[in-house]
């Protein structure tokens, strides 16, 4: 059995990194960035992908990387999730750098561990791990094709493109890219158009993009327990204050025992979150063959995507009037924990992945 | 002797050193406890001299583990839930020496079981509005009241019992705890039908029952803080291997789904995983709490499991009888028995089902959790107490 608890390092990484975040991504920011043309936070990026160094972390130290694994990425997430954070981390220092490794790719590892460049990932978001991909053709050493709905596509100066049966690395300078104006603004989509786009071969394709975005589903779920965290938080600490009828509204049952029964899917979503990421973190994501791996990711994106869902909407529901309006941060986070739910395969996805994985085949 | 208390390498060497001395395959299985309770090894932290070495409780598993290993016979812990899990602590904290030697060794090894006489027709989730009354008789104490929800009391020597010692002060003041003799004169036990048709329960009528004041634990009027300890070791889990997984309710459901490809719809098929996922993630989150207690980092978790095993053992069980379609319209036999093992997967779906239902009420209504966790986890403000400064003979009944 996976080791579910915190050791003192991610306990002393999520201090840092909670640290800076604190400082540098209140909500009031990340509100205001939603309105701004910036696809993402780039001081926010420098900070924690490299000052704190956070991008390279599962990288081995000989390829420019940390030398850490999975389990401290998962707990970045968690923070990153806390305050729905608007930066590339998830495409590029999760998904992309799970690709990277899985293809056995260095020069771009590099860039990435250290927060130079950023690469994503040319699949839709909405993409399960598994799911068929491949919509560009290549061709004398050139991509073709469309890809919509990439997260961070905007973001992006390396995209890779699953063509064919491999992986190509294609300069952002020479595509043709579109911003979406997306249910999430905190992680924005683009789409994406490559014709005859210089492309260079970084490794095969299929098993590194199903290993990414395994990867990617596992370290979703900490950002999504990281999100409802703070979604009850936040909530607990508005129904404390606010009277009605001459009390905390926080004092009725009907609230209280909504919360708890909230407080108690968390604490699943911890465990869930813990230990698809110690499976990832073991290395086993790259295999197709670990059934135990994909279990684990598909129970955790089944159950905390809903865990996620129903903080942020209890959020909104139990701020009552002013959680309903853009200048109070709950529709960040509603926002976010729907286009997570739909992100990397729907809860329903994976249950239907489950079903083949756990021997419970369909009617 | 103050010398520190064993680590695990120790502890180790002494369970090795006694199964040596006393071979489980040819030592009488009460001697052989009895002699293991002796050497302190029941559990080990618990003092010297009562069974214990002062150790770290998070070593009790690996003890545990190298004498099952070895054969060793068990003290039936399944029988005696009340004894290990709720009476002996509570001796152990409040207890005078004398009663700690008197009790917690046939305690331990089964010799003799115990049950709980707390809850009343008129005092469930509000424990501290309890009616039993006992009245002091010189050295003794008389007692008179109904008790109710008590399994095990057919077939326990001693109780645990709360009862009203002084109904002019406000309920929480007026309380006073006791151990009650169950062969005593005057205790009777009648079994209590549940709604699966057999009597798990019982109810217990004590009429002019005698305890000697040496039985008394904690002081007059203390029964209240008493109490609290009792409950908050109510199912304590500790060490022990994880569950594997589909073990309990889901493991049934999805054999059946495996097995029986006829009643499978897709309806079903998403309920049935949703299920399962719920399971997991439920079996996890045990598994991360066993791991926090075994790092000594005890954390609220645990409070949240008990809400949620109860609403999916109930999920379940129902989605069972729904899978079976026909076959859920009939039930096993509605004749009163009175089983000696608690096993919610047992017997027949019907059974489960309706078995299931007491998960949400007994040990804590769901309801009662839920406010434990919203006022001591999440800290929100507390019930309003209408009966908080009203002396108990006047709260409306």
């Amino acid at each position: 059995m996976s080791d579910l608890l915190y050791s003192e390092i991610e306990n002393d990484l999520r201090a840092s990194v909670r640290e800076v975040l604190d400082d540098k991504a209140p909500w009031t920011s990340v509100l205001a960035g939603t309105e701004k043309d910036e696809p993402y936070d780039a001081a926010l990026w420098q900070a924690v992908a490299a000052q704190l160094g956070c991008a390279g972390l599962p990288v081995p130290e000989d390829l420019g990387g940390a030398g850490a694994t999975w389990r401290e990425t998962a707990v970045v997430m968690e923070e990153l999730g806390r305050y729905a954070a608007p930066v590339p981390f998830l495409s590029a220092s999760v998904i992309a750098t799970a690709a990277l490794m899985a293809a056995g790719e260095r020069d771009l590892l590099a860039g990435l561990a250290s927060g130079e460049r950023i690469a994503v990932l040319a699949v839709p978001f909405s993409t399960a791990p598994g799911d068929a991909v491949a919509a560009a053709r290549v061709e004398d050493g050139a991509v073709t094709g469309v890809v919509t709905s990439v997260a961070d596509g905007m973001a992006a100066d390396v995209f890779l493109v699953p063509a064919g049966d491999g992986l190509y690395a294609v300069d952002a300078a020479g595509v043709r890219r579109t911003a979406v104006t997306s249910l999430d603004m905190t992680r924005r989509l683009a789409d994406v158009a490559f014709s005859g786009a210089p492309a260079r071969r970084v490794g095969e394709g299929d098993g590194a993009v199903r290993a990414a975005l395994l990867t990617g589903a596992a370290m979703l779920a900490s950002e999504q327990l990281g999100l409802a965290e703070r979604c009850l938080d936040d909530t607990v600490a508005y129904v404390k204050t606010r009277y009605q009828f001459g009390r905390p509204v926080g004092s009725y049952q009907g609230l209280k025992h909504r919360l708890a029964d909230l407080w108690t899917s968390i604490t699943q979503a911890r465990a869930v979150a813990r230990h698809a990421a110690s499976r990832v973190a073991a290395g086993d994501a790259g295999d197709a063959g670990d059934a135990g791996t994909a279990i684990a990711v598909a129970v955790a994106q089944a159950h905390c995507s809903a865990v996620a869902l129903k903080a942020a909407e209890e959020c909104v529901q139990m701020h009552g009037g002013i959680g309903f309006t853009w200048e109070h941060p709950a529709h960040l986070y509603l926002k976010r924990a729907k286009a997570d739910s739909l992100a990397l395969g729907t809860p329903g996805h994976h249950r239907a992945a489950l079903a083949a994985l756990v021997d419970l085949p369909p009617a | 002797m103050s010398t520190a208390p064993p680590d695990a390498d120790e502890l180790e060497r002494r369970v090795g050193e006694f199964l040596a001395a006393h071979d489980p395959s040819a030592t009488e299985p009460l001697e052989f406890l009895r002699a293991r309770f002796d050497a302190g090894l029941a559990w080990v932290h618990y003092p010297e001299g009562l069974g214990g070495l002062g150790a770290p409780r998070a070593l009790q598993p690996a003890v545990d583990r190298r004498f099952a290993k070895a054969g060793a016979p068990g003290n039936h812990p399944e029988r005696n839930g009340i004894g290990l899990g709720m009476a002996a602590p509570t001796i152990l904290a409040f207890g005078t020496e004398e009663q700690k030697r008197r009790f917690l060794r046939p305690l331990w090894t089964g010799e003799e079981l115990w049950c709980q006489l707390f809850s009343e027709p008129g005092a469930g989730s509000d424990l501290a509005a309890l009616a039993t009354r006992a009245v002091r008789d010189g050295d003794a104490w008389t007692v008179n009241g109904q008790k109710v929800w008590t399994s095990m009391a057919h077939e326990a020597r001693w109780a645990i019992l709360v009862t009203r010692t002084d109904p002019d002060v406000p309920k929480h003041r007026g309380m006073t705890y006791f151990v009650c003799d169950m062969t005593a004169p005057g205790v009777e036990v009648r079994p209590l039908r549940q709604i699966t048709g057999e009597a798990e329960f019982n109810e217990v009528f004590l009429t002019d029952v005698r305890i000697p004041d040496e039985h008394r634990l904690g002081e007059v009027g203390q029964g209240w803080r008493v109490s609290t300890t009792t409950l908050m070791n109510e199912r304590v889990a500790i060490g022990g291997a994880a569950a594997p997984r589909e073990s309990g309710m889901i493991g049934v459901v999805a054999a059946l789904w495996r097995d029986r490809p006829e009643l499978r719809t897709p309806g079903l098929h998403d309920s049935v995983l949703r299920a399962w996922v719920q399971t997991e993630a439920a079996r996890l989150t045990g598994e991360r709490l066993r791991q926090q207690l075994t790092a000594g980092q005890p954390g609220p978790e645990g409070s949240g499991a008990k809400l949620a095993f109860a609403e999916l053992n109930q999920r379940v069980s129902g989605l069972e009888l729904e899978l079976l379609g026909e076959e859920g319209l009939r039930y096993d036999d509605w004749t009163m028995r009175r089983p000696t093992e608690v096993d919610f997967t047992r017997r027949s779906p019907g059974y489960r089902y309706l078995r299931a239902k007491g998960n949400s009420i007994e040990g804590g209504t769901s309801e009662i959790l839920r406010n434990i966790i919203a006022e001591r986890v999440l800290g929100l403000p507390g019930e309003i107490r209408v009966d908080k400064d009203v002396a108990w003979k006047d709260l409306p009944k």
